[in-house]
């Protein structure tokens, strides 16, 4: 008996995806860090396009620069020349788009998660 | 149709079947094909995202093997495949931002989506060229 709890209180409430709205705002946390993260990636690269291997280094080792490009792309590329390494800055980075993208997905996922499916699949428009 | 009705021989009196609609059989509305662009171009950045990590890994490697990967870039080639990586990345950002406009509610009947669809085609043509237009600028060009 690992779970106490009946077959329908485990799925009550998660709807037909059996997992809630748990996708729904995972996918709405990334796509919104993604928009100003993107920003900064095409901005970064309209700057540095065609410029020497030592100015594209240097560009790189900036901790805040290889931050956003990591968190953008997705990349766990090894990147040499990262010495630069300030724990706060980096954590203050992570921490403080997670707050934002976490507050701007909260809204419409809890306005999706309060919505009575039953209720919505009687609507027809 | 008329041919395969000759063919058919003494089939061809019988009546035509209505046609269901398909695919084939009717013109695509535009949040279709935005639809299945926004798909396509997701798919596209995931080879996007390897040039980016090659051009990434080459700087982290030496100057030689990152003036190849430049040079490689900087060819007609790259260039039209670079160009192509941009239009699908910002295409599929304004794509999402749709996305995010729809999960609030707003602009989800059938004129509006049709007009944010082609909004974001547009949207997307014309962040391109000015992103390359900055970048020919940025570059010492033009």
């Amino acid at each position: 008996m690992s779970d106490m709890r009946t077959p329908l209180a485990r799925v009550r409430g998660l709807g037909s995806a059996r997992e809630g709205t748990g996708h729904f705002w995972h996918q709405r946390l990334t796509a919104i860090a993604n928009i100003p993260l993107i920003l900064f990636f095409v901005g970064f690269l309209i700057a540095i396009n065609g410029a020497a291997y030592a100015q594209v280094h240097a560009a790189l080792a900036n901790p805040l620069v290889a931050l956003a490009l990591l968190l953008a792309r997705g990349l766990r590329t090894i990147l040499t020349g990262v010495n630069a390494w300030d724990p706060a800055v980096f954590g203050g980075v992570v921490v403080l788009l997670a707050a934002v993208a976490l507050c701007a997905s909260y809204l419409p996922a809890r306005r999706a998660a309060r919505l009575e499916p039953t209720a919505a699949l009687r609507r027809s428009e | 149709m008329s041919s395969s009705a000759t063919r058919a021989g003494p089939q061809a009196a019988r009546r035509e079947r209505p046609l269901s609609p398909h695919l084939t059989a009717y013109r695509w509305p535009i949040t279709m094909t935005m639809s299945i662009l926004h798909r396509i171009t997701g798919s596209a950045l995931y080879f996007g995202t390897l040039l980016v990590a090659w051009w990434l890994i080459a700087a982290a490697t030496s100057e030689h093997y990152f003036d190849f990967v430049n040079w490689l870039y900087g060819t007609f080639l790259g260039r039209l495949v670079l160009f192509g990586y941009t239009w699908a990345l910002l295409h599929h950002m304004l794509g999402g931002i749709r996305h995010l406009i729809w999960d609030t509610g707003t602009a989800i009947d059938k004129q509006a989506a049709s007009r944010l669809g082609w909004a974001t085609l547009g949207g997307s043509i014309v962040l391109t060229l000015l992103v390359w237009i900055a970048g020919t600028i940025a570059r010492g060009g033009l």
